[in-house]
């Protein structure tokens, strides 16, 4: 197929991940899972893996699956190793003339299923150099159970286990970078990406990620209405700044090779991110100028530090 | 058929080669760490067509032979104590998901604290996972167990996970003269893995795993229970079949002596060849002893077992792991629930012993003989609960 991306086209396939799932209006990975399922090349087959997450229990509630292609979800901690687990059967009777056709492996877990929970399966899959694309839907803490805190919520914003009170605002830890621990796997692809615009972006990682041999990983900055506390209209919006504002910078690493994919014309402050989320409100009370501060100094050495890997 | 002196863990690498399975979960813990080694050597050449993954814990270990089985593919792993541990989650999942996987355990203590010997802690700690559960007595038996682990586990009206365990160092290092059967033998008597759906079936995507509410969970839990119950007959079909290859017959459990015994042992694994040590002794002195020998814990044969005991008058259950109920190990109250239906119930005590590979020997055994007897005499039952080995503070000082 051609490679130029045309959206026309792509969106004329045949859906995998149909509509009447469960996922709430304004949420991210329902869009995502669509765009990165909508790479696939329409004659292969896939065999979808998810962590335990709300997109889990949303797609596949009994006797209902949203997926068209073959789906396994098994635990919470465990995604990498049952996509592994998968992918070797797929070899073992392949090689014995067992299995018909081109399938491609793809897993789906959220950031407490990535970042954390699931961090040494994920490890452990992709130092094996099994042929499968990981994708974490990164929503930036547990929402199925409620909204609390990760390794990937940012500083200062407040969930569930990181409450607003007098002697602690908010989480205290800077977010993890996963997407940094995965390049330094050596891995063939790695790419941190948004569902922004018209999908180009993501599109054009997920088909690399999906016809790249070997085990790619995917970070995809996913909004959640109910934990970052916004109106389910503002997704795209919100999706758009944390990109402009450099706090979500696109970019892949391709065989070793960084690459910015997309430099916001003029990088905007990082409050125009953070106030429309009620998660951030505390950072815009008098006197809590300084977190604003911090966080921006944060985004900014991030910035500086992908700008030298890319070689801008 | 040939004769060939193997450990407990070669013989059961030796069936993994036989029966050429599709996909391994290998991951090392003493004392089972030398079957994956033993069975890479296979797969290194090329003996096999197996997908031998090298994953880094016995969680993913599980994990993929879960997924590997609902993929379609034949899956097999191996694992001891702690590993087990690690995957007990996953052991739901697998049993849940109605995969026949099967898992050889060489039994050993769990942590803490550490201990690397023999006892039943670790899959004691699995029984009520789902898994039907098959414990060897001798390496011949950890051999013959795995043959017909998948014909039981696989058939389309069990689908359930299957587990052979045999004794951590007992069985699965000492070295014994076993009587191997021939690879196309093998191949043949296990059959191909032919699973009506799975992952990877062109014609007809599957969906495994679904979030299952109460509307439907309650359902799928009954299935498999029904299940559980149904694999007592395939257990003994299979064993049937298993005789006419073999000349070897196997039941739910194995009676010794006990045609005519007053008073019994019931017991699991290893210890049984001590035990019928010391039957055989007690016999040429005029007690009717016998023993029962547990080789199928799940599903438990508790019908069976009452009948077996019914005409006894004192039996003593010796469990190799605590049970921490405050109420007897496990064997017991298995044993104990088995037998409130009898009519005439003989004397029934608990005797825990063995713990992290205490030893136990021919006299121990002919000691608790004396105290069933004894009981019987007075119908004095005294402590029903107690533990068998242990140094007491004045030993220590």
């Amino acid at each position: 197929m051609s490679t130029v991306y045309n959206l026309k086209r792509e969106v004329e396939k045949p859906v995998r991940l149909t509509g009447g799932h469960r996922l709430c209006a304004g949420c991210g990975a329902g869009v995502i899972v669509a765009g990165v399922l909508r790479a696939l090349d329409k004659e292969d087959r896939a065999v979808v893996v998810n962590a335990t997450s709300c997109l889990e229990v949303s797609t596949f509630m009994y006797p209902y699956t949203a997926y068209m292609d073959s789906f396994i979800h098994s635990a919470f901690e465990n995604s990498a190793a049952t996509c592994s687990g998968v992918e070797a059967a797929y070899n073992s009777l392949k090689r014995q003339g067992k299995v018909e056709g081109n399938v491609k492996f793809i897993t789906f877990a959220g950031d407490g299923g990535t970042y954390d929970i699931g961090f040494q399966s994920l490890s452990g899959a992709m130092e094996r150099g099994h042929d499968m694309v990981y994708v974490c839907y990164d929503n930036e803490a547990y929402m199925n159970t409620g909204i609390q805190r990760s390794s990937s919520t940012p500083q200062f914003a407040r969930t569930t286990t990181t409450p607003i009170g007098t002697a602690q605002i908010g989480k205290k830890q800077n977010k993890k970078d996963l997407t940094e621990i995965l390049v330094a796997h050596n891995i063939p692809y790695v790419a941190q990406t948004a569902p922004i615009g018209n999908f180009r972006d993501l599109h054009t990682k997920a088909y690399k990620a999906i016809y790249t041999e070997g085990p790619c990983f995917m970070n995809i900055l996913s909004p959640c209405p109910r934990g970052w506390d916004y109106p389910m209209a503002q997704l795209a919006e919100i999706t758009k700044l944390a990109v402009d504002t450099c706090v979500w910078p696109l970019y892949e690493v391709e065989e070793g090779t960084w690459r910015l994919t997309y430099k916001p014309k003029k990088k905007l402050p990082v409050e125009k991110f953070l106030q429309l989320q009620g998660r951030f409100s505390h950072m815009f009370q008098k006197g809590n100028e300084w977190m604003i501060e911090e966080a921006q100094a944060y985004v900014d050495s991030k910035w500086e530090r992908l700008l030298e890997h890319t070689g801008e | 058929m040939m004769n060939k002196c193997m450990s407990g863990n070669e013989a059961v690498a030796y069936a993994l080669m036989q029966i050429n399975p599709d996909v391994m979960g290998a991951f090392p813990i003493t004392p089972s760490t030398e079957i994956p080694e033993y069975f890479a050597n296979y797969v290194a050449n090329g003996q096999v067509n197996t997908e031998y993954v090298t994953v880094e814990s016995e969680h993913s270990s599980m994990s993929v032979c879960i997924a590997a089985q609902a993929a379609g593919a034949r899956s097999v792993c191996a694992t001891s104590s702690c590993g087990l541990a690690l995957m007990y989650e996953l052991l739901y999942v697998a049993a849940s998901c109605r995969l026949p996987i099967t898992l050889a355990c060489v039994n050993r203590a769990l942590s803490g604290p550490i201990n690397i010997n023999h006892d039943y802690s670790d899959s004691m700690g699995a029984r009520d996972a789902g898994w039907i559960q098959i414990y060897a007595e001798n390496n011949q038996e950890a051999y013959d167990n795995f043959i017909m682990a998948m014909p039981i586990g696989e058939s389309p009206s069990i689908r359930l996970p299957v587990m052979t365990c045999m004794d951590g160092f007992i069985t699965s290092h000492a070295v014994e003269n076993i009587e191997l059967l021939d690879t196309d033998v093998v191949r043949n008597f296990v059959g191909e893995y032919k699973p009506e759906n799975y992952l990877l079936k062109k014609e007809n995507p599957l969906a495994v795993g679904p979030y299952d509410i109460s509307a439907y969970y309650m359902e799928h839990k009954v299935q498999e229970a029904e299940s559980m119950k149904a694999a007592k007959a395939r257990i003994k079909e299979v064993a049937a079949r298993f005789a006419k290859i073999s000349g070897r017959s196997y039941s739910l459990f194995e009676e010794y002596r006990m045609e005519d015994a007053q008073y019994a042992i019931v017991l699991m694994g290893s210890t049984a060849g001590t035990a019928k040590a010391a039957v055989d002794k007690l016999r040429q002195e005029g007690v009717k002893a016998g023993l029962i020998k547990i080789r199928v814990f799940r599903p438990f044969p508790g019908e069976e077992l009452a009948q077996a005991l019914a005409n006894t008058r004192a039996v003593a259950v010796m469990d190799k792991s605590e049970g921490f109920s405050g109420n007897g190990g496990p064997l017991f109250t298995e044993t104990r629930s088995a037998l409130y239906d009898l009519k005439d119930r003989p004397y029934l005590i608990d005797i825990v012993f063995g713990l992290g590979g205490r030893d136990i020997k021919i006299e121990d055994i002919e000691k608790v003989f004396l105290r069933l007897a004894n009981i019987a005499a007075s119908g004095e039952l005294g402590p029903v609960y107690t533990h068998l080995g242990q140094r007491s503070k004045e030993d220590v000082k």
